[in-house]
């Protein structure tokens, strides 16, 4: 039952880019071009801490001795599902606790939203010396309670319910890789706690217009049944939005742009099958009205085996 | 690749399904005001005693040209054809402002309150630009319209707007120039139509004397305020409630009015409350002299605090004498009693436990940076009341100014408080202590927010008395919010609350003598 393309060992890798003031979980399996095999369920929980001094107020780079370093420490529970060898669900739920290491802001805390995905090899075909395949992802988020968003350096999201629509190649040549993807994000309007609000101009109501936001994402590296190790650039920006006017607080309808580059590290354990490890790193280096954020997280998965051949063998 | 096609599409129509693209459009209060439609016409308002004017006659309204003179005519004609090419926007423009003038320039400052409502970022030495009227679009931008700028703002504006209307329906009657509708049967109305006479125009007059006192205010926001200007006169014409010259005469009357409230501005002290910094160690030496912990900025680096002769500023409801003798709170708890400890842990035990209805609460008043500020949180509240009673604009104006008149006398005696105590806020005295708001650059005691609200809400109460009882429970919430942000101890805001109830009772009292009731 072992797929040519798709070994089981070859599953769950995670980087969550944790946005400054926006903090939207990105999980790598959502943005990689691995996939889980029918009826086996990988799960598993990450750490990552998140922290930048300096933002970006519109342009204008800045620290703000009133906030000092700004920490965001998320805990998170992934899974990822094979219904079929070319069809996945994914899911994600984190609870993100925040804190500012000066001033008088309190950190905030919560369960945040609950991300899920489709994830389809629509195409695959050898090309040249290797194998090219095109996925095509649906993604649902959604906030899983009550969390406070009108304290926008602190906020643990946005509260907004977003629905994405992902395209993604991959192209593998024995154990060298490249994915690219491209994603679009409808973002829903969010309500704040006011009735009134100031953008670029002022509002009379308690709901605020959020632009929606793409995504572009490569990554390049090294995949073997028992390492993972990639290079990986990604560049979001929010489509509209304003951005933050001199020494403003920051609002959830801003102009966000980021520009990341991350490190991905996977190791699948000899020792116990279906055991693996994860480690990140990534770090802005450009962006508009958000943190110049770096991050470090990791994480343990194990994969369970629904199929029959697992319980077949485990009748025998 | 069908298989694609119909997943993408499957996707589409889900997403589509669920995030309507529509359903991103907002739908903003201001936008549902109805239009202007006195119950009462309020025909008699040139009778009401004005504010600064000596008498309603005091600036001169030339008499207007007949209504069968050519010129008139061509006024006539003037609305026609800008009636025959109507467009949608001309509709809406109609709309927007036959919601009343007073409303309409009231919003229009709330604004660019909002807009300027930020505090400058520091100099590369630590020190604090001062935003300069001279200098409006350098940084750091003039004005930082925080609460006290804006509660004058508000102030200025409303009595400047209340005087013109006096003087305009004085004229009005004087005069009693038929309406463009009722000299010309075949011009359309797209307003209800007044039985006022038409001249001067009282939205001209309203127009006129708010640009002059919003170009005061506002010195780099002018060509957005002349275009707000413009927009009114079209939206008057259009909707031929006006001619031109009923519009020009009243813009005139406005404007000359208006300087009267610029000349007292100009000299009512608040140019210098921003004080020196020989005055800001002052007020720290005299605390400590008292045995008193005083206030101490808790920005980073260090702001002054802010607009500490704010308390000096002249009021509008009684003299400076009443003020401390009568309406300054007795001190606080010392910063060394049992009292006072007690009341920090509150706020410190009332911050650790705080459930998310209470956090909402605190952001739902906190107006803070970015924002109208509590006055003119005031006045929303009070325009979304006032538009649905049927009011003329003279009763428009002078209930927005009794309300603003109390919500600056307010701020003059909070702010006189806060400099004659100096207290420190719960966060100095408990670095436990965070805020979900945001902390004020300025002394404690007392709450900014409980004596505005005391203030309006008991003017508003006197207005509209059957929803008075609504009007106290909204100035408690407010009040309280501020213990919720942690940024208040409970006699702040207590005390406030019934300091500001003072400062509203003598705007009551004006309000029984001035001719209006």
């Amino acid at each position: 039952m072992q797929n040519k393309y798709y070994s089981k060992k070859r599953v769950l890798v995670i980087v969550i880019c944790l946005f400054f003031f926006q903090q939207t979980i990105f999980a790598q399996t959502d943005i990689d071009g691995i996939m889980m095999q029918k009826n086996f369920f990988c799960i598993g929980p990450t750490v990552d801490k998140t922290s930048w001094k300096n933002y970006w107020e519109g342009t204008f780079k800045r620290d703000n001795a009133n906030l000092g370093t700004v920490s965001s420490t998320a805990a998170m529970i992934m899974g990822n599902y094979g219904i079929t060898d070319k069809l996945n669900v994914l899911f994600g739920v984190p609870y993100i606790k925040t804190k500012a290491s000066a001033g008088n802001f309190k950190g905030q805390k919560g369960i945040q939203d609950l991300s899920l995905w489709i994830k389809w090899v629509a195409k695959e075909k050898k090309m040249w010396k290797g194998n090219l395949k095109g996925i095509v992802m649906g993604g649902y988020a959604t906030p899983l309670s009550n969390y406070y968003i009108d304290l926008m350096p602190l906020a643990i999201g946005m509260h907004s319910k977003t629905a994405s629509i992902r395209l993604m190649a991959d192209y593998e040549m024995g154990d060298w890789f490249a994915t690219i993807s491209g994603t679009y994000m409808f973002r829903n309007n969010v309500k704040l706690d006011r009735n009134t609000y100031y953008t670029t101009e002022l509002h009379y109501t308690d709901e605020v217009k959020m632009p929606d936001a793409n995504d572009f994402n490569f990554r390049i590296g090294y995949r073997s049944s028992t390492w993972i190790v990639e290079a990986i650039v990604d560049k979001m920006a929010t489509l509209g939005g304003f951005d933050i006017t001199k020494n403003n607080m920051p609002f959830v309808s801003n102009n966000m742009d980021a520009t990341k580059l991350a490190l991905h590290i996977k190791y699948d354990t000899d020792f116990v099958n279906g055991l693996s490890f994860v480690a990140d790193a990534n770090t802005t280096v450009a962006g508009r009205n958000i943190g110049q954020t770096s991050s470090f997280g990791g994480g343990i998965f194990y994969i369970l085996d629904f199929s029959k051949k697992k319980k077949e063998e485990t009748k025998k | 690749m069908k298989k694609i096609f119909l997943f993408i599409s499957l996707i589409t129509i889900a997403v589509v399904a669920v995030f309507n693209s529509c359903s991103k459009k907002l739908d903003e209060a201001n936008a549902a005001y109805p239009a202007l439609n006195p119950i009462k016409p309020d025909a008699n308002a040139g009778t009401w005693k004005p504010i600064l004017l000596a008498a309603a006659s005091e600036f001169p309204c030339a008499a207007p040209i007949a209504t069968t003179s050519p010129d008139y005519i061509l006024q006539l004609n003037e609305i026609k054809s800008f009636q025959k090419n109507i467009t949608s926007d001309d509709k809406d423009l109609v709309n927007y402002w036959g919601a009343g003038a007073v409303l309409r320039w009231n919003e229009i400052m709330r604004e660019l309150v909002a807009k300027h409502n930020v505090p400058p970022y520091q100099n590369p030495d630590g020190t604090y630009p001062i935003p300069s009227a001279n200098n409006p679009l350098a940084y750091p931008l003039f004005p930082f319209s925080n609460p006290p700028y804006a509660a004058r703002a508000y102030a200025y504006l409303s009595a400047a707007q209340y005087d013109a209307c006096i003087a305009c329906y004085y004229y009005k009657a004087l005069y009693n120039r038929a309406a463009p509708f009722t000299v010309d049967a075949t011009i359309q109305t797209l307003l209800p139509k007044s039985t006022l006479p038409s001249y001067p125009s009282e939205d001209a007059v309203v127009e006129g004397a708010s640009i002059e006192l919003l170009k005061l205010l506002f010195p780099g926001d002018q060509e957005y305020i002349n275009q707000k200007a413009e927009e009114h006169k079209r939206a008057r014409l259009i909707a031929g409630a006006n001619v031109r010259s009923d519009i020009d005469a009243g813009e005139s009357l406005g404007r000359a009015i208006a300087a009267k409230f610029i000349a007292r501005a100009r000299g009512d002290r608040a140019g210098a409350a921003v004080g020196t910094q020989a005055q800001w160690t002052q007020f720290e030496t005299d605390a400590i002299a008292k045995g008193e912990i005083p206030w101490y900025s808790q920005e980073s680096p260090k702001r002054p605090p802010m607009l500490p002769l704010f308390g000096k500023v002249k009021t509008w409801l009684f003299d400076s004498l009443t003020m401390v003798t009568t309406i300054r709170p007795a001190a606080p708890p010392s910063t060394g009693s049992a009292q006072f400890k007690t009341e920090t842990e509150e706020i410190y035990q009332m911050q650790k436990n705080l459930t998310r209805e209470q956090k909402k609460i605190a952001t739902f008043w906190s107006d803070g940076v970015g924002t109208y500020t509590p006055p003119g949180h005031w006045n929303y509240i009070a325009a979304t009341e006032f538009a649905q009673l049927g009011f003329s604009e003279a009763r428009w104006a002078r209930n927005m100014a009794l309300l603003n008149m109390s919500i600056m006398d307010a701020g003059v005696v909070c702010w006189d408080t806060k400099y004659t105590y100096f207290n420190p806020r719960p966060m100095q005295m408990d670095t436990r202590i965070k805020t979900d708001i945001g902390l004020p650059n300025f002394p404690s005691y007392i709450s900014g927010h409980s004596t505005f609200s005391g203030a309006a809400s008991t003017v508003l109460g006197y207005i509209i008395p059957t929803k008075a009882q609504q009007f106290i429970d909204m100035a408690r919430e407010a009040s309280i919010s501020r213990m919720y942000g942690a940024i208040h101890y409970r006699s702040d805001c207590e005390t406030g609350l019934t300091a500001g109830n003072k400062v509203g009772s003598y705007a009551i009292s004006r309000g029984h003598t001035d001719g209006a009731e």
